[in-house]
């Protein structure tokens, strides 16, 4: 096993319609990238009765037709393309921005993390702005992100007593994960800023501004700047 | 497009549905659609649609509808008392309708949800490919949640019926209160062992928390094998998934999930999901134990079947 890939990829049945491909069984970007290449390849070119591809942190969920294609088939052909992984150019993942206003009413609970970690508030915005994010997964709520790579120095419990309603483009840190809420909903995560760029948007062209195996990137922005991105997305 | 509904009372859970909205689950956007698609499917034979023409999805307690153009309408799934302008009628049977007619779905006498198709179809917006409601985003259907009273629901152009169609009897299934779902093991069999022997060998009873996302059921507890941790890292789900969260108590899961990080002990096969969406609360669910192989016959004989009956019913 090397970078916590399995040496030989394992299947599971989810039922009669779904192929669980796992490459791995920890949270580890070399295992993700082996996910995100193979999503890429069959998705470039769908084999014949799958009818649905989706990525995770370290496995694939095939789901297909049982009336045109079998798992056993699938599985002959996942092997095949493992094997010419290597010979397959896939495209470098993309960096999002996410402009954020840190603080404030948007981040009421910034002082908590800064005093859990005893750091200053700019410098929790810092740490928090370093990293590009690996997204792991997209799940839970549309567009929601299961983001790689939080400064240690961050990590915060979640609040003891979860919100009832987190308004939509929170910036949240729970535990060791750091997140964004692209749809308001009940949540647990103690609330660090707010993007006023629109995640989720069902009705644009694209509804969604990233995906599995891209990164993020957070630019901390004024109160001012949040206004005006606000008005510039009612357009 | 027609206006053909005016909602006087919209029932106890009454929504737009299809079959669904594929391809973007790894977006966190669940399938939603209908829970009884084998009834659903009816519905719109009944009345000459396309099969995935949407439909209302109507839970226990039924609409009462004011009538705005003529149409012809079928109800199915549940059994559950309806009336047009005060007249009894009959469900797996189509009908014509016209304007100022009132017709009154009542409450379930069995089963739990039951399917209005009208000819042409519900007319609402497609959002990313598919016409149903998910309310937990706001998305789909009519203005992304429930039917409400004072709502005119359109629908699309479709052809009129020559002769009403009906449902052949013994095609029409029965909900009783105790059922057996069949399911697969798997994908995370292999985290139990006596598990696997309670799964398959107890009653659970469905609780009063069954909707739409999952079905929690009550009955002894499904232990994970010992050394095997609780819960794995977050994996998609699929409708019919057998969770056995932190309290062994197991969680099928329906159209309205996408991950979760718990594991599947079996899943429940496609063409016994509708008896799942028909379960109310305080009924008895056994599982039993099928192959792959005999899931996939079923399921491409439940399409034949399917098919027949669009050939039968077109004959007349």
């Amino acid at each position: 096993m090397q970078n916590g890939l399995f040496e030989k990829t394992r299947f599971r049945t989810a039922g009669d319609r779904g192929l669980l491909v796992e490459y791995g069984e920890v949270i580890d970007p070399a295992v993700n990238n082996r996910v995100r290449s193979m999503a890429i390849v069959m998705e470039d070119k769908p084999p014949m009765g799958v009818t649905e591809i989706i990525p995770t942190y370290r496995s694939l969920l095939i789901i297909y037709d049982p009336t045109m294609t079998h798992p056993a088939e699938l599985q002959k052909m996942l092997k095949k393309l493992e094997a010419r992984l290597g010979d397959i150019k896939i495209p470098p993942p993309r960096t999002v921005d996410i402009p954020v206003c840190y603080g404030g009413d948007f981040g009421p609970d910034i002082d908590t993390v800064a005093a859990t970690n005893q750091l200053t508030v700019a410098e929790v915005i810092k740490l928090h702005c370093e990293p590009g994010y690996l997204i792991y997964m997209v799940g839970f709520t549309p567009g929601f992100p299961f983001l790689g790579g939080l400064s240690e120095k961050l990590h915060t419990p979640r609040l003891e007593t979860p919100r009832t309603l987190v308004p939509e483009g929170s910036v949240g840190i729970a535990n060791n994960q750091t997140g964004i809420y692209p749809v308001a909903s009940p949540g647990g995560w103690q609330l660090i800023g707010r993007t006023p760029v629109k995640l989720f948007a069902p009705g644009r062209k694209n509804p969604f501004l990233y995906q599995a195996g891209d990164r993020i990137k957070f630019k901390p922005i004024s109160a001012e700047e949040y206004t005006r991105l606000v008005e510039k997305e009612a357009e | 497009m027609m206006e053909v509904f005016s909602v006087l009372t919209p029932g106890g859970y009454t929504t737009v549905q299809d079959e669904g909205r594929y391809g973007y689950q790894q977006m966190g956007i669940p399938v939603s659609g209908v829970l009884d698609a084998f009834a659903f499917h009816c519905a719109n034979l009944l009345v000459a649609n396309p099969k995935n023409s949407a439909a209302m999805e109507i839970t226990v307690m039924g609409p009462r509808l004011e009538i705005l153009s003529q149409a012809d309408l079928a109800v199915t799934g549940a059994e559950i008392g309806m009336t047009l302008n005060g007249q009894p009628i009959e469900t797996w049977t189509s009908f014509s309708v016209k304007p100022g007619d009132i017709l009154d779905i009542q409450q379930v006498k069995s089963g739990c949800r039951a399917y209005l198709a009208s000819n042409g179809g519900i007319d609402v917006p497609q959002v990313m490919g598919s016409r149903s409601t998910y309310v937990g985003a706001s998305i789909g259907g009519y203005h992304g949640r429930l039917l409400k009273a004072g709502d005119v629901i359109k629908c699309g152009p479709g052809k009129r019926l020559t002769d009403m169609r009906k449902m052949p009897s013994d095609m029409i299934p029965s909900y009783p209160p105790e059922v057996v779902i069949r399911a697969i093991p798997g994908p995370q069999d292999d985290f139990f062992k006596e598990g696997l022997e309670v799964i398959f060998q107890s009653d659970f009873m469905v609780s009063t928390k069954a909707d739409r996302m999952g079905y929690r059921l009550q009955g002894p507890e499904v232990k994970i094998r010992k050394g095997m941790p609780k819960s794995i890292i977050s994996e998609p789900t699929l409708p019919g998934g057998v969770q056995i969260p932190a309290d062994e108590q197991p969680i099928i899961l329906m159209v309205e999930q996408t991950v979760g990080g718990y594991t599947k002990i079996v899943t429940v096969i496609s063409v016994d999901l509708p008896r799942v969406a028909q379960a109310t609360p305080g009924d008895t669910i056994r599982f039993e134990r099928v192959s792959l192989e005999t899931a996939h016959a079923l399921y491409q004989g439940q399409q034949k079947k399917l098919q027949d009956l669009e050939g039968k019913l077109s004959e007349n």
